[in-house]
């Protein structure tokens, strides 16, 4: 059987959900994975796999920078983002706070918070490459816009809410909405991504 | 596969847990006005909590305390980008009306505030905006969860700066919980309903919980969280973050504390970090025994 380390980033946000919907996705795939919280730069070394959950963006780059994990988490081969996760992977960022820093990994402008508060957070059944699901957007970020290389998985009326991009050997999946709250067809896709990407 | 619907809900209560499951892992602090906010943001605050004053001066001015100026909770709004939570007292639905339409991420119905209703709390589930309540025990977050609450918290003792009755609060929840697990192992299903109605729950919502061995939805400490220290003990006992109220602004140096105290939560399990945390960070607010204090606001609500 294919193995795989997956490490998770456990220093806030809904890390319990990834967790279960990479448990779920594992059972469909036939293959065994390492799940590692991540908290320090030393847990990032082994990692096959990234994935960055949803949170506040700003409190997980403030704590991922004093844990001097940047660098690190920039080699990791595969990395999968969610919502703030989405916002962390970036190259730019409108409406950033102030100092806000991201990993500048994949080529997209994201729009943090572009919903509105959380009176405005929804959920709805959208359309993705990867099949319908019902999607849950939580005080969510928009992208705004895609480089040349990035390929969009789902679209929302206009507005691009996930997209993928490969570049030199890595892999990068990102979105808007939480997909590790009502499905694990993005975790599994993201697994055997990382798979031929070891 | 399902068929592909447009068809946009808000408010549901997917929505309003799945902010909460956002905040796991953080710290969420009382602010007075934009300059604490920004702060607190800088630190790494998850979210602030909008007020007029800080548990402790709550108890130091006396008299009814009720919901901030919306003016206030505007300003604070516009200095933060991270989610800004505001206060009603209990049963006031008016004043939670009032939050909604200043679009607060989360409403804490607490019993900081002076209560406005004493048999009724807010009936949550009819509004967009999340709810969180106080706890003292599993009864309690069972009735308000019940209520359409989408995140509790223990009561502690407000504006304290002793955490004694947040880890008594936590540890009484916990006992709850282990006690529905294991009724649930045993097939008790008799007692399992005699402890709904003794919590005036329905049998399914303690049934789930014996099954999740969990609340349903997320559980923080709050209340008398003074060090980096009391906000691990916190989280090593189980919560899945941290409210600060006091602690931080009523500290001599509120930038070390608050940035100790979200370090320490994001590594609760690492002493060695909790140690680098701690040092150097001034004086922690001056707390109080519980037995010195004249008003219990942890007694408040039902």
């Amino acid at each position: 059987m294919q193995s795989l380390t997956v490490g998770v980033l456990a220093l806030h946000g809904d890390v319990r959900e990834h967790v279960e919907a990479i448990n779920e996705a594992v059972v469909n795939l036939k293959i065994s994975v390492i799940v590692v919280l991540v908290r320090t730069a030393g847990d990032l070394e082994t990692l096959d796999a990234l994935i960055i959950p949803g949170g506040e963006s700003t409190t997980l780059q403030k704590l991922c920078e004093r844990e001097g994990m940047f660098q690190k988490m920039k080699k990791v081969k595969n990395i999968f983002g969610t919502c703030a996760g989405a916002i962390l992977l970036a190259k730019e960022v409108l409406h950033a706070s102030e100092g806000q820093k991201t990993l500048e990994l994949v080529d997209i402008e994201v729009d943090r918070n572009a919903y509105g508060r959380q009176n405005e957070s929804f959920e709805k059944v959208i359309k993705t490459e990867l099949g319908s699901m019902n999607a849950v957007f939580i005080r969510a970020p928009k992208i705004t816009r895609v480089g040349k290389g990035v390929k969009v998985l789902a679209r929302n009326g206009a507005e691009i809410i996930a997209c993928e991009e490969r570049v030199g050997g890595r892999y990068y999946l990102a979105t808007c909405f939480h997909p590790e709250y009502t499905s694990s067809t993005f975790h599994k896709y993201f697994l055997k991504e990382a798979l031929r990407k070891r | 596969m399902k068929k592909p619907s447009s068809q946009v809900k808000t408010g549901t209560f997917k929505l309003k847990s799945g902010l909460a499951d956002m905040l796991k892992g953080g710290v969420i602090m009382d602010v007075v006005n934009a300059e604490h906010a920004k702060i607190a943001e800088d630190a790494g605050a998850v979210a602030v909590m909008a007020l007029e004053r800080v548990p402790s001066d709550i108890r130091a001015m006396g008299g009814v305390a009720r919901m901030s100026d919306p003016k206030m909770i505007k300003g604070i709004q516009s200095a933060v980008t991270i989610p800004v939570m505001a206060k009603c007292r209990i049963g006031h639905f008016v004043e939670a009306q009032v939050l909604e339409a200043l679009s607060v991420d989360f409403i804490d119905e607490s019993e900081v505030l002076t209560p406005a209703d004493e048999q009724f709390h807010i009936s949550k589930e009819n509004f967009t905006t999340p709810f969180v309540c106080g706890a003292r025990d599993l009864g309690e977050a069972l009735r308000r969860i019940s209520e359409g609450a989408a995140m509790i918290r223990t009561k502690g003792e407000a504006g304290s700066g002793n955490i004694v009755e947040a880890v008594r609060h936590i540890r009484t929840m916990q006992s709850g919980i282990a006690e529905l697990v294991d009724l649930l192992e045993k097939k008790n299903t008799k007692k399992l309903q005699m402890l709904a109605r003794e919590y005036r729950v329905s049998y399914e919502l303690v049934l789930k919980v014996a099954k999740l061995g969990r609340l349903p939805v997320v559980n923080f400490a709050a209340g008398g969280i003074a060090t980096p220290a009391d906000a691990a003990l916190c989280m090593q006992l189980g919560v899945d973050g941290v409210f600060v109220g006091s602690g931080i602004f009523k500290s001599s140096n509120p930038k070390k504390t608050a940035r100790a105290i979200v370090d320490s939560v994001a590594h609760f399990n690492d002493a060695k970090k909790i140690a680098l945390a701690s040092e150097d960070v001034g004086e922690a607010m001056k707390g109080q025994e519980i037995s010195a204090l004249q008003t219990r606001l942890a007694s408040r609500g039902i």
